[in-house]
């Protein structure tokens, strides 16, 4: 039985795109922080536009002024000396999805008013909210950005739409060093064995046959001059599980760990059962304040999860926090500048969709994705928000059935064609969707060396017409050294179906390379991004190949042949030179001897 | 002179505390613990080695001094019909992963030559702290190991294997290093006495699932798991290790007590002729919790003064510093106008080389060196 032995297949595929130019803060606010655009709150003022509904009655309130503004707030204080430079909020939104499944996702932000990389300034050794063991991975390894990410699942975005952060499947890392660095790949290797211990994976299989140096698919999100791309490194591991041990690690890093505050739902045994699981490490440098002279660094760590109907909610259209997480909450976090909980209203103005309890005045609106989303507060900072019973549990009941989910604007598969263990094609569909507007995207392709691409059949074509890129970058990959690296920068017309289609054939590997069980697939996966006046980037699926495995049995079998063989052949040439036949006397029955013996009393003749 | 007497039995009494203080054997604990095996109907393999995780943990041992290694992660597998438990008894009672695990080597890191150089500390630099084992010559060590076994060798994730003589080298470069004060050896596995027969460094203990020529048997299956939980052994051994706690005085003669064969069917079997000290004296807790003895002393210690404060960044008013900016995501018009990365000259290698000096040989050969002046 031949063991196929799928060959892991790395593919990123990342678009990119931008067309209008607003101002340049702002957009990266929107765009990057996704859920942080929380901070960018608008208020709302109570018009009485929006009615009472029959069943709650509620009010259109504006929300605070202490509801973050943040870098504002903190530009005040820096003038003076203020006794903790840091700070730390924490936020949960949920998001009920047209599939009757619900999405929540975790943000925990901390600030902290130092540098790391600063020369001639005394190393950091106080830590209060920032942990310590990424303070110090930071300043030894001279990182300028850093993002981990482990997911479970894949993001299914034609019937869930667009994540707040996206991520691949596996793990993913990828890391901007400072420029004063002047051995990166040796850095990268320490970094990426010190982030296997911290983080409880394997991150150290991270090594030069799976690591790319992207030319234009990823910038710096957060400050940064100079951006030669020398000093970036990203990998992906996308086999990689992620289980409870990944996640302890992670509630660790937080101030309050898991004992108060929204850690406390965080429990293996309800995240882990669920459609899509995905945490991350975000750490960059940000302005400071508005005048953005001075650097703050902002580690932000990301928990988003999807909870299916069928399997979390037994069937039933009714969500709420104890059924999601088995837990309710009690108290926020008090080392926290902010705890608040945003359940999205926007599919629900009048209450027609679910009914949402307990009722809450407060109300706060952002633009999340180009799209202006209205959000129901929850303020856990505030003690009548956990009302008599000092519990806090959210409760979504679903009235009536919700429409169609609008289609998403970007969206991308991945599969491979062809027949055979030999040769292949991979074929990238993007779908635009927008009725009018075309949208230049960037397309990132990581292939690892064992598939062995033939880029001169790379073909792109829309709507049947072919397509040039107006930017390629293509890497080619070396056996067992490098892997293949291709960027291209496409336009996709209005409402259109982009193909991208490449062959490839399957290399053989050395049988000291398969792992353990060679018959499982491998995976590849690719990202690409659009967007006119937001940034985003989007993953496609895992791919799955087959690399053609050896029989390992083999060996076995020879060895029992050639030897069956040899002794076969050489035993009977061997007795048939050798042996010779001597001639053996019966021995006599019993009467005969008898008789022999009597002759030889009487002195007779024996017989014969 | 009865002054004298009682000052010199005073002083003797002070002496034997405090001599029996600092001449105890050791000062900390680790555990090595090793599941071998992979794919999902090994699952009580994984089973087997959390359990006696979990009652190191239970017993004082922290996840700093524990090297756990699990072969492949049946928690989140796809198979289990309950993401994130791994369970002990049927019926699903009691959860042996529970919600503050941390594996050390997971998956494919659990390879014979990972775990030999855990043992002796032959790890690259750049090994995290959570994989080493850093132990010292007043540590007492708990290894278990477990999976498929024979006579001899135990396999690891069905690729390679271990034999008895390899551990017994590898525990012998451990004594020459002084990195144990004291070994317990605990494996489940088939035949499983057949790898303790050759140690020979001092101090080491040793107990096995089965003797050699037999087999170690699982307990019970789950019928919504659809596997065998945990192997019989470990099964009465977690049992009794349920019932210690750190104040508890059990003693190895119990632990060799465990799963006698009518609950076991497999014989278990110990090897303490190695050992200094009586196992009759050994407690539970010297190697499976994390017992310190304590010194109270009256006198007050002064600390260092307290350390100064970072130096204050000034304002930023007076100076001009230029203010920074984000940058953009994608900028279209400059990636279209990048121009492709130079790659850094070298000097032609090997090949190229060699190919060029052949045909200068050859060119200079056929034409000679008096004609060049006609050719440039």
């Amino acid at each position: 039985m031949a063991a196929h032995r799928c060959g892991l297949s790395l593919v990123c595929i990342l678009f990119f795109s931008s067309l209008a130019h607003p101002s340049r803060c702002d957009t990266l606010e929107k765009a990057n922080d996704n859920t942080a655009t929380k901070r960018s709150i608008s208020e709302v003022n109570t018009d009485g536009s929006v009615a009472g509904e029959d069943m709650n009655e509620r009010q259109w309130q504006s929300t605070d002024v202490e509801v973050n503004r943040s870098d504002g707030t903190k530009n005040s204080e820096t003038f003076t000396p203020a006794p903790a430079k840091d700070q730390f909020q924490e936020e949960l939104v949920i998001r009920p999805l047209h599939s009757g499944d619900i999405y929540a996702s975790f943000q925990f932000r901390t600030l902290w008013d130092t540098d790391f990389l600063q020369e001639g300034q005394k190393k950091v050794s106080h830590y209060r909210l920032f942990p310590k063991s990424l303070g110090q991975v930071l300043s030894k390894f001279s990182v300028q950005e850093l993002h981990i990410s482990f997911t479970q699942g894949f993001w299914r975005t034609m019937q869930w739409g667009q994540p707040f952060i996206p991520s691949p499947p596996g793990a993913e890392l990828w890391v901007w060093f400072h420029h004063t660095v002047s051995d990166v790949d040796g850095n990268w290797k320490e970094l990426t064995n010190v982030l296997s211990g911290i983080f409880c994976a394997s991150l150290n299989f991270i090594d030069m046959t799976n690591t790319v140096q992207p030319s234009a698919s990823f910038k710096p999100l957060g400050l940064g001059n100079a951006t030669d791309h020398r000093f970036l490194r990203y990998a992906t591991l996308p086999r990689e599980i992620v289980c409870t041990e990944n996640l302890t690690p992670w509630k660790k890093l937080l101030p309050c760990g898991s004992k108060a505050g929204l850690a406390v739902l965080m429990k293996s045994e309800k995240l882990f059962h669920s459609s899509f699981h995905s945490q991350a490490v975000h750490i960059r440098p940000i302005c400071q304040d508005e005048q953005c002279t001075s650097k703050a660094w902002e580690l932000r760590q990301t928990l988003n999860v999807v909870f299916d109907h069928y399997t979390s909610g037994q069937g039933k259209k009714e969500w709420s926090l104890f059924k999601m997480f088995s837990r309710t909450l009690t108290e926020a976090c008090p080392l926290a500048s902010s705890s608040k909980v945003y359940v999205d209203i926007t599919d629900n103005p009048e209450g027609e969709l679910f009914e949402l309890s307990p009722a809450t005045p407060l109300l706060s609106q952002a633009v999340v994705l180009g799209d202006r989303r209205t959000y129901s507060v929850y303020d856990l900072t505030r003690a009548e928000t956990f009302g008599q019973l000092r519990s806090f549990n959210l409760l979504l009941r679903w009235k009536g059935d919700s429409g169609d989910m609008l289609r998403p604007l970007l969206h991308a598969e991945r599969y491979v064609a062809g027949f055979g263990l030999q040769t292949g094609e991979i074929h990238t569909v993007i779908y635009n969707n927008h009725p009018y507007r075309a949208f230049p995207v960037l397309l990132m392709d990581s292939v690892p060396w064992y598939l062995q691409l033939y880029i001169h059949t790379l073909t792109v074509t829309s709507k049947s017409r072919d397509n040039k890129p107006s930017y390629i970058h293509y890497q080619p990959a070396k056996d067992r050294h490098r892997p293949h690296l291709l960027e291209m920068l496409i336009q996709l017309p209005p409402h259109s179906m982009t193909e991208v289609t490449v062959q490839f054939e399957r290399a053989l590997l050395k049988w000291t390379e398969y792992t353990p069980d060679p018959n499982h697939d491998l995976t590849s996966r690719f990202f690409f991004k659009e967007e006119s006046s937001y940034f985003v980037r989007v993953y496609t699926e895992p791919l799955l190949v087959n690399l053609p495995t050896p029989d390992f049995s083999m060996p076995y079998n020879v060895i029992c042949l050639t030897c069956t063989v040899v002794a076969v052949g050489y035993g009977s040439f061997y007795n048939l030179l050798t042996r010779t036949f001597q001639v053996d006397e019966p021995s006599p029955p019993l009467a005969k001897r008898l008789a022999n013996f009597i002759r030889r009393i009487r002195g007779v003749p024996l017989l014969a | 002179t009865d002054y004298n007497d009682l000052y010199c039995l005073f002083t003797l009494v002070q002496f034997t505390k405090a001599g029996q203080f600092f001449s105890s054997g050791h000062t900390n604990n680790w555990a090595v613990l090793v599941c071998t095996s992979r794919f999902w109907f090994n699952y009580r393999h994984v089973a087997n080695t959390l359990s006696v995780y979990r009652s190191v943990k239970r017993l004082g041992i922290p996840d700093s001094h524990i090297v756990l290694m699990l072969a492949d992660d049946m928690a989140c597998n796809y198979r289990n019909p309950k993401p994130a438990t791994v369970f002990s008894h049927k019926n699903m009672e009691l959860n042996v992963y529970g919600d503050d695990v941390e594996v050390d080597y997971r998956g494919y890191e659990v390879t014979v030559e990972n775990f030999l150089r855990v043992l002796t500390g032959r790890l690259p630099p750049s090994t995290p702290r959570s994989k080493r084992l850093l132990s010292d010559d007043r540590s007492n060590i708990l290894i278990y190991l477990t999976g498929h076994g024979g006579n001899g060798f135990l396999k690891f994730q069905d690729s390679e294997e271990i034999s008895n003589m390899e551990l017994a080298d590898a525990f012998e470069q451990m004594w020459q290093k002084r990195r144990y004060n004291e070994l317990l050896f605990i494996i489940d596995t088939c035949q499983g006495a057949s790898m303790y027969e050759r140690f020979y460094s001092p101090n080491l203990m040793a107990l096995a699932s089965s003797q050699v020529g037999e087999d170690s048997l699982s307990h019970q299956p789950d019928l919504a798991i659809g596997v065998h939980l945990m192997d019989k052994y470990t099964f009465y051994l977690l049992e009794f290790l349920e019932e210690v706690h750190p104040a508890s005085q059990a003693n190895m003669n119990d632990l060799f007590k465990v799963c006698p064969q009518s609950q076991c069917v497999s014989t278990p079997g110990h090897r303490t002729d190695l050992f200094q000290r009586d196992p009759g004296s050994v407690l539970i807790t010297d190697f499976f919790g994390s017992v310190r003895k304590v010194e109270i002393t009256k006198d007050t210690i002064n600390l260092t003064s307290p350390v100064e404060p970072p130096i204050q960044r000034s304002g930023s008013g007076d100076i001009q510093i230029e203010s920074l900016t984000y940058v953009d995501q994608l900028p279209v018009a400059e990636i279209i106008h990048q121009k492709p990365k130079q790659k850094d000259w070298h000097p032609p290698d090997g090949f190229i080389l060699g190919l060029w000096t052949l045909i200068l040989l050859v060119f200079f050969q056929t034409y000679g060196i008096k004609h060049l002046k006609h050719i440039f």
